[in-house]
């Protein structure tokens, strides 16, 4: 019976249509109602996502789940879905993090809380759109409309300066996107269709290639977001509620690898590679200078930004020295450099993610950011400090948390391309653990600071349940990160079979 | 048998797990009797392994528990392998850390972080154990790291005090500098051998295998094996506290006693010397390593030891010992003594782990003062105390028949030996370390112990000897602090007990000529009375005693004489300087600019809000025509697909397209 479900067009449609009923009961006595509405939805779409897991093939780089309807006949756009090894755990990881923003949130929002709510489950729907959607142009419409919610939630929601933030995360993501639509319309006419897998194997000439490369470009790197054109996440991060930054963090700069997996390296390989040492050394920039902004920081928000900055340069470093490393026949390591970047992916949702939910649990009691306000907390939150630990040490990429796989993979993978790419990813060995246990010292370490870090009170049952989940979910795939890796081997090696060879000439392409 | 290796690692890791999470569900009294149920049975079911491995039951077990990765032919996995070099370890480690469970009783009766504490040493001993039984890289690493880890949660362990929280920090900091080279090394491995498992490793060594080239620049091309060696000793150089990455060490001094010995003395800070002894294979391999290694832990050996001389804190004086100590382990892995090393290795954990606890005894009694210049005549309120302070400083500094003994004379006749470029610094670095060995330790135990008494009338009112679970761990750690060597020196010296756990170049032995004497520890000790490091010993207590016993004035004037050395010395010769005012705040610096000028600066103000100024003023003229509210958007956008459709125009013109 399973199998005849949508699960996909559910898992997109639930949270969207629960968000949407939600819109509809407001005012204070429904309160309670609408938040358990959000819990159950939010719930649901959950289990659909645990559900395509089980039911998930991971034997096969095939994609699955597939659904297909003609939605705009004329143009030959169709409604079409399907999830493979790289967008299943995506969806999982969103549906995941959607419903630990609903819980997290319970009662912490006084203004609209209703709304708060339905804004994320809508987000969440539209985000699972964008990982299953298979045309390009239902991509492109739920990579617009996601923008939408989080917009409004930083600027309904956010802080002093939310309009100037709000306004320039905007203005950054859309700017990217108009050359992302440019470029897939181009790319639909050559092959004759909006179908993203079709994209993927047609010849296109060096010239043009270069010119789609820097469309995406422009597009993916503001998302994941890449220096220079990262300036927009720690003003948003700041300015948004803690559940915004917490998907913010975990799921939408995710669209930017997924953009990178999904169209650009395949769609222009040959410009990708021409370029792969100027993204190489954007990486590292990433990796290095971000690294010593972060170290520099006095708002715990901003440097957790910083630091996420950081980490999603391993994401593209290690997307990128797979091409150095095929140009040396060094197939494995190349598998090695995506996986890892997969992995940094995924386990950088969980830390980032419970990295700002920490940070959350501080503001609702102190309803500060600054490190200097803070000091001695673990005097009166012992069990918080506990968490807070676990998730800096995975943060500073600690083995035995998730938070270690990616980085050791793409560290590893660097090495047989240059000793000096190597070592500049390794410094974040020393730079991501200065960043974050210094601010951990300032934080929680001490003397109690002041009264109202004397006055504080310990997690309560709802935070507590939130952190054991990203906690469990860390040490696991530290410990074991072999299914993960699993469910996406058969699409990496699919990806460096067919998706990778050269697009110059229809030789070597897979049909 | 592969149960009982699990009980051996899972056994601590429960007990740290229920101590540490059950919270106040776990009475101070629980919170002790779990932990040193699980570490006592770890201990028991080693020591019962190791005389398998003594009497030649058992050569090596192999095996894998789970696939943690697999990656195209590479197949990560965890799982153990014990050999002799493992089952001595983890001997040295389950015992010590049981001896250290049952002190803790009492030296931390009164702390209200009494269940942490617990809860941390056996999360220690689970993290140490599984760095030993590893059979591969990986887990290695992960062990490495947390112990670290461990390590930087007890230094930081009275978190309210300000010295101790920077001292945590540091250490973890220090040590993340030598991991990054550990990783690299790692990294080489992959390359050159495409596996990260010891056996398959070591197998290739020996079968032969392709040399890579690691490009540095277009004038420093290394070998790929060469790169390994140094990068794994970068690792074993920040976690074994060799100079320059030390500074870590003293400063750890902040955290409780119990865990100085434990971790800061007898095991995590040697486990560092442990991998250099597991990676023999590899290191035998690049002479240019073995030298590196040598000139490194020549000079740890023999200038940290200047430093313990000046120091004033009980402790400090321990720890630079260790430093110093650590030198010695060091010097013997550059000699490609391995075995050597891993003997001064247990030797020293059992001597500097009594001599640390038995300061932790005297830091007790003096109600936690820890200046020895307050202290004196000890000898009267704590004899248990001072005996086996007396015979652990005697095993320290080499005394004919004590453990110490055969372990240090034998890194000093294997490296007079070798053959390495590096050997003859090396050899006068160890030997006047001797001298200045024995210096500061009885410069110390005199002090403490003997002279007249200097502490307020207050403590001495209180004086007197801590409680049965603190003296008896003295007592046993004395035993093998005395005796250790005399059973187990000639099986290790004839390379007969460590077999093929570790590999030495036929032209790199420098052990096969002093196996023989070693087959008689006794007449090599009544030999030894007529050696020049005997002497140098010798002397070296002499003058300690001159200036604390006899002539204590004498000390003052030298100090004054010598003010500039002594200056140097008070500041550990810059390092701390350097690294706080050049690379901390440095870094801090380098990062703020970094923010203000380019983020902020450059990208912000300049680029992105400039542009949306320029588009403001353009748009201030056009709101009048329309009175849209996304005209921000809309204008950009239109902007920008004008730019770019235009950059197309002019590229066809130019006929590129």
């Amino acid at each position: 019976m399973i199998e005849k479900l949508p699960l996909l067009s559910l898992s997109i449609w639930l949270p969207v249509l629960t968000g949407v009923l939600m819109l509809f009961v407001t005012g204070q006595k429904h309160k309670k109602t609408s938040h358990w509405i959000a819990l159950i939805g939010a719930a649901a779409t959950f289990a659909i996502s645990l559900l395509l897991l089980s039911e998930f093939d991971s034997s096969s780089y095939y994609i699955q789940f597939i659904e297909d309807k003609v939605w705009l006949k004329s143009l030959d756009i169709h409604y079409a879905l399907g999830i493979d090894g790289f967008s299943l755990p995506l969806i999982v990881l969103t549906s995941l993090m959607t419903l630990i923003v609903v819980i997290s949130s319970w009662n912490n929002i006084k203004f609209r809380a209703t709304h708060y709510l339905a804004g994320f489950l809508i987000m969440g729907g539209l985000m699972n759109g964008v990982f299953a959607a298979t045309d390009s142009i239902l991509f492109y419409v739920f990579w617009e409309a996601m923008l939408v919610p989080m917009f409004l939630i930083i600027g309904i929601w956010g802080g002093a300066n939310r309009v100037y933030a709000s306004l320039k995360f905007f203005i950054y993501t859309f700017f990217g996107s108009v050359f992302l639509l440019i470029a897939l319309i181009y790319l639909a006419k050559q092959a004759d269709s909006f179908d993203i897998f079709n994209m993927q194997q047609m010849v296109i000439d060096l010239e043009a290639q270069k010119l789609i490369f820097f469309a995406f470009l422009i597009a993916f790197a503001v998302k994941i977001p890449m220096w220079p054109v990262h300036t927009w996440l720690p003003d948003a991060h700041v300015q948004a509620p803690t559940g915004g930054s917490v998907i913010l963090a975990a799921i939408m700069l995710k669209m930017g690898t997924y953009g990178f997996i999904r169209f650009m390296l395949p769609i222009v390989p040959d410009a990708s590679m021409a370029y792969a040492g100027m993204m190489i050394v954007l990486s590292l920039i990433a990796i290095a200078y971000i690294g010593f902004v972060a170290l520099a920081q006095e708002d715990m928000k901003k440097l957790v930004a910083y630091s996420s900055i950081a980490h999603m340069g391993f994401v593209t470093l290690g997307l990128f020295i797979s091409f150095a490393l095929l140009k040396q026949q060094q197939v494995d390591a190349a598998v090695m450099g995506i996986q890892g970047a997969l992995v940094q992916t995924i386990s950088h949702g969980f830390i980032s993610g419970a990295l700002f939910l920490c940070i959350g649990v501080l503001y609702d009691r102190m309803h500060s950011r600054n490190i200097a306000d803070y000091g001695g907390v673990v005097n009166t939150m012992p069990k918080f400090a506990m968490f807070f630990m676990l998730f800096a040490m995975a943060n500073a990429g600690l083995p035995g948390t998730s938070g270690f796989v990616g980085e050791f993979f793409v560290i590893i993978a660097s090495l047989q391309v240059s000793f000096w790419i190597a070592i500049i990813a390794g410094l974040t060995l020393v730079l991501a653990a200065a960043y974050t246990l210094w601010m951990y010292k300032r934080v929680i370490f001490g003397d109690i600071a002041n009264d109202k870090v004397a006055s504080l009170n310990d997690l309560n049952g709802r935070e507590l349940s939130v952190l054991i989940i990203l906690a469990l979910l860390v040490l696991f795939f530290g410990l074991y990160p072999s299914p993960l890796l699993e469910i996406m081997q058969p699409s990496v090696e699919h990806f460096i079979d067919c998706n990778l060879v050269s697009k110059l000439t229809p030789e070597g392409m897979c049909s | 048998m592969l149960k009982q290796l699990l009980a051996i690692v899972l056994l601590p890791l429960i007990a740290a797990l229920v101590v540490g999470l059950g919270g106040k569900l776990i009475s101070r009294q629980w919170a002790h009797r779990l932990t040193i149920v699980g570490v006592a049975t770890a201990c028991i079911l080693s020591i019962n392994l190791a005389f398998g491995f003594a009497s030649g039951q058992i050569s090596v077990i192999e095996h894998t528990l789970y696939s943690w990765a697999k990656i195209g032919q590479l197949n990560l996995q965890v799982g153990f392998l014990i050999d002799s070099l493992t089952i001595t370890m983890m001997v040295v480690v389950t015992f010590v850390s049981l001896m250290v469970h049952i002190y803790t009783i009492g030296y931390m009766k009164e702390d209200p972080g009494y269940q942490r504490f617990f809860a941390y040493i056996s999360l220690f001993t689970f993290a140490m154990l599984s760095l030993v039984m590893s059979n591969n890289f990986l887990q290695l690493f992960f062990g490495w790291e947390a112990v670290g880890v461990v390590s930087y949660l007890l230094i930081g362990f009275w978190y309210k005090k300000p010295t101790a929280i920077v001292a945590n920090l540091k250490a973890f900091l220090v040590n993340r500098v030598g991991d990054l080279g550990f990783l690299l090394g790692i990294a080489g491995v992959y390359m050159v051998f495409g596996t990260l498992d010891y056996s398959g490793v070591f197998q290739q060594v020996n079968s032969g295998f392709n040399d890579l080239e690691i490009v540095i620049s277009d004038t420093a091309i290394w070998s790929a094996t060469t790169f390994i060696c140094i990068g794994l000793f970068i690792g074993a150089m920040g976690k074994s506290a060799q100079v320059p990455l030390h500074v870590w060490l003293p400063d750890s001094m902040e955290g409780p006693t119990p865990i100085s010995a434990l971790i800061h003395a007898a095991t995590m800070v040697t486990a560092g010397v442990f991998m250099v002894a597991r990676m023999s294979p590899l290191f035998e391999l690049s002479e240019v390593a073995l030298n590196v290694v040598l000139v490194i832990g020549a000079t740890t050996a023999l200038f940290m030891g200047f430093l313990g001389v000046i120091q004033n804190d009980i402790k400090r004086v321990v720890a630079y010992s260790t430093l110093s100590q650590l030198g010695y382990m060091v010097v013997a892995l550059g000699a490609s003594a391995y075995s050597v090393a891993v003997f001064h290795l247990v030797t020293h954990a059992f001597f500097k782990a009594l001599l640390f606890l038995a300061a932790g005894s005297v830091i007790i009694a003096m109600h936690h003062e820890q200046d020895i210049r307050k202290m004196g005549n000890l000898k009267k309120y704590m004899p248990i105390t001072y005996v086996t302070c007396l015979l652990g400083s005697l095993a320290l500094i080499g005394t004919p028949f004590f453990s110490g003994f055969y372990s240090k004379e034998a890194i000093i006749l294997a490296i007079e030996n070798s053959q390495l470029t590096a050997a003859t610094y090396a050899y006068w670095c160890v030997l006047l370390g001797v001298f200045f060995t024995a210096l500061y330790s009885f410069r110390m135990f005199f002090l403490v112990f003997h002279t007249q008494e200097r502490m307020d009338e207050h403590t001495r009112a209180h004086l007197k000897e801590p409680s049965m679970v603190v003296w008896i761990p003295l007592v046993l750690l004395a035993i093998p602090s005395v005796s250790i060597s005399w059973f187990i020196a000639p099986q290790i010296i004839s390379g007969e007990f460590f077999n093929v756990a570790i590999q030495v170049a036929k032209s790199h032995d420098v052990l096969s000529s002093i196996s023989e004497m070693y087959q008689q520890p006794f007449a090599l000790g009544l030999h030894a009375f007529i050696t020049l490091p005997f002497w140098l010993a010798v002397s070296g207590v002499i003058v300690a005693y001159i200036f604390t016993v006899a002539r204590p004035a004498w000390r003052e004037q030298l100090n004054l004489k010598l003010n500039f050395i002594n200056q140097v010395l008070r500041e550990n010769y810059y390092f701390d300087k350097l690294y706080m005012n050049y690379f901390a705040a440095g870094g801090v610096a380098v990062g703020n600019k970094f923010w203000k000028w380019i983020d902020a600066g450059v990208i912000d103000n300049w680029i992105v809000n400039g542009s949306a100024k320029t588009v403001a003023s353009i748009s201030g003229q056009l709101r009048k025509i329309q009175s849209g509210y996304l005209y921000h958007y809309v204008l950009v956008m239109v902007v920008g697909l004008l730019a770019f459709l235009g950059w197309i125009y002019w590229r066809a013109l130019h006929g590129t397209v």
